[in-house]
């Protein structure tokens, strides 16, 4: 195949929806397509277009999408045979029962009705639903149907996975153990997923991309999103708190939090200082909810927000 | 083969065998709406109506498909977001929608077994007659399918679609003579009544049961009128549903 197989890749990617808004600027980045990919991004900034369009449900308005080296748009019917999409305000039919909905989805991806059950059953007892495999979907609760979804998936032989949003709802408890269940699936297909969980892309995630306002604003591993910060430590106190003068960057978060980036040495320094002024403060290694806060916020000082 | 006949299956299973099975009531409604008005008929005309209230019936229920259909579909996508799912899995959309379709007939099956028992023990008509009836009610049943089809994937919201299911009803089966013969309208108000494809249909099978007098010229500009109709329906469901949305 082309030299894009084993890549997703947008050009120029854009959507401006039938009402005139625009979701997407113009979105450009490749990606391998193994492992699990995490979109995050504020509510808005077009993670759902995005993940629609590259799961060929919606049309791009301009610009191109890949996958392994098939086109969104021309190449549909060959890509289809080989994702499986969760929505992200996807539901469960209520008067099927957990095993006649998993069922019935992998009889539409072409398997025999007792071959779907089986893989049904099994997929079921993977998110720790066994007990509710026979029970109306009506009488589960929210984070259980959210699970049934996610089952659905897993119980397809699907090698691009689409997921809005998998943990929302979820207890802290089951959504750990989803997190366990995406990192063992993502060793042996491709997961691209979205999440307001940052600690969901940081844990299981190999790569991420922010976006804000239609716009890509940074895309890498872990590690390479750190090393755009140039900074170790992230350093937030209360709006207003008297700050000295830094070397580091600082910016006003959203949440009204002063934000500061710096080093580690300055982290320290700063600390001292606060600690003797009695003011509020902590102090962390950056993590990917400091990055994400301080891209948006320098994003949209920028203007990057329409 | 086998592949299309699971997809095929699983549109049929989540649209009608489970929700039968998981709540048999839904099935009752069915029985009970054509022949709630058969029996009005019936009432109504002194027993004189009965075979054209039967055929009435049976073109309500080919007809119904759609508007249940269009209002089954619209749900699926717009409240369970269903349809992304299956867009997004190698269900073609044609496949799709005909399992759909053909859950609306097995729920309408036990009015329609009555009915066509009904139509063999009151309606005398020869084989040849029976099979253009029973075509008539094929075109019925395209018809209205394509048309539910494309007004559900348009639809973006379940209170549209609410409205969309009843315009259909009203201008294609509450207006139109499905249930007496046209006769019986007014003229000024025939003409509006030409304007339903159910008028077309019903004046044919009437004429093919002995019910209503047609010069064959005008029996012949039925069925092109019918089938020009059930073409543009046709067509408009397979060229303007969106099964990927703009
Ligand atoms: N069908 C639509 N028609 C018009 N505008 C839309 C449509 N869907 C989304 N939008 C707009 O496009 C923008 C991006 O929406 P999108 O759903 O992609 O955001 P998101 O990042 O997924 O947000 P969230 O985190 O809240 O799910 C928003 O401004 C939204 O209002
Ligand atoms: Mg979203």
């Amino acid at each position: 195949m082309s030299a894009t197989a084993g890549e997703l890749r947008c050009e120029g990617l854009g959507k401006v929806y039938p009402n005139g808004k625009k979701a997407l600027g113009s979105v450009s980045f490749s990606i391998p397509t193994n492992g699990i990919f995490a979109l995050i991004g504020r509510n808005g900034a077009g993670k759902t277009t995005l993940t629609r369009i590259l799961s060929t449900i919606l049309e791009p308005s301009y610009g191109k999408a890949t996958i392994d080296g098939l086109d969104v748009m021309a190449d549909a019917t060959r890509l289809r045979e080989r994702m499986a999409v969760v929505p992200q305000e996807g539901r469960t039919i209520s008067w099927t029962t957990p095993t006649q909905m998993i069922g019935s989805y992998l009889m539409w991806r072409g398997l025999g009705y007792e071959e779907s059950r089986a893989k049904a059953r099994e997929a079921i007892a993977q998110v720790g639903l066994e007990k509710h495999a026979d029970k109306l979907n009506s009488t589960l609760s929210g984070g259980m149907k959210r699970k049934v979804l996610v089952a659905m998936v897993i119980a397809s032989d699907a090698e691009l996975v689409f997921l809005d949003e998998p943990s929302t709802g979820l207890d802290p408890i089951s959504r750990q153990e989803l997190w366990n269940i995406l990192t063992e699936l993502g060793k042996k297909r491709f997961l691209f997923l979205t999440t307001h969980y940052l600690e969901e892309a940081e844990q299981i995630a190999d790569r991420i991309g922010i976006l804000n306002g239609g716009n890509l604003v940074a895309l890498g591993t872990l590690p390479e999103l750190r090393s755009k910060l140039q900074y170790t430590y992230s350093l937030k106190a209360p709006r207003g708190t008297a700050l000295p003068t830094i070397q580091g960057e600082s910016v006003t978060r959203r949440d009204g939090q002063v934000q500061i980036m710096t080093t580690e040495d300055e982290a320290l320094a700063i600390s001292k200082g606060l600690i003797e002024r009695k003011t509020q403060f902590s102090v962390n290694p950056v993590t990917l909810d400091d990055i994400f806060h301080y891209l948006v916020a320098q994003n949209e000082s920028a203007g990057g927000r329409t | 083969m086998g592949r299309v006949a699971n997809q095929l299956l699983a549109s049929i299973l989540v649209n009608s065998i489970y929700e039968m099975k998981n709540y048999p009531v839904v099935l009752v409604n069915t029985v009970l709406s054509p022949l709630s008005f058969l029996i009005l008929i019936f009432f109504v005309s002194d027993g004189k109506l009965l075979g054209d209230a039967i055929e009435g019936g049976l073109i309500m229920t080919m007809f119904s498909s759609g508007t249940s259909l269009q209002s089954d579909l619209s749900h699926y996508k717009n409240d369970f977001k269903l349809q992304d799912i299956v867009v997004g899995s190698p269900t073609i959309p044609g496949v799709y929608v005909a399992g759909m379709a053909i859950s609306e007939l097995l729920y309408s099956s036990p009015a329609i077994a009555i009915l066509i028992v009904l139509f063999g023990l009151f309606v005398h008509a020869t084989p040849l007659q029976v099979l253009g009836i029973a075509a008539v009610m094929v075109l019925m049943f395209l018809t209205s399918v394509s048309l539910g089809f494309a007004l559900a994937s348009i639809s973006a919201d379940i209170v549209q679609s609410y409205a969309y299911t009843r315009l259909l009803s009203t201008v294609f089966s509450t207006l139109p003579p499905v249930y007496y013969p046209i006769t019986l309208i007014p003229l000024p108000f025939r003409y509006l009544a030409y304007l339903s494809p159910t008028t077309y249909a019903s004046e044919i099978a009437q004429n093919l049961a002995g019910l209503l007098q047609l010069s064959s010229t005008m029996f012949a500009i039925d069925w092109v009128i019918l089938l020009g109709l059930s073409a543009v329906f046709l067509w408009i469901g397979v060229r303007h549903a969106r099964w990927r949305e703009k």
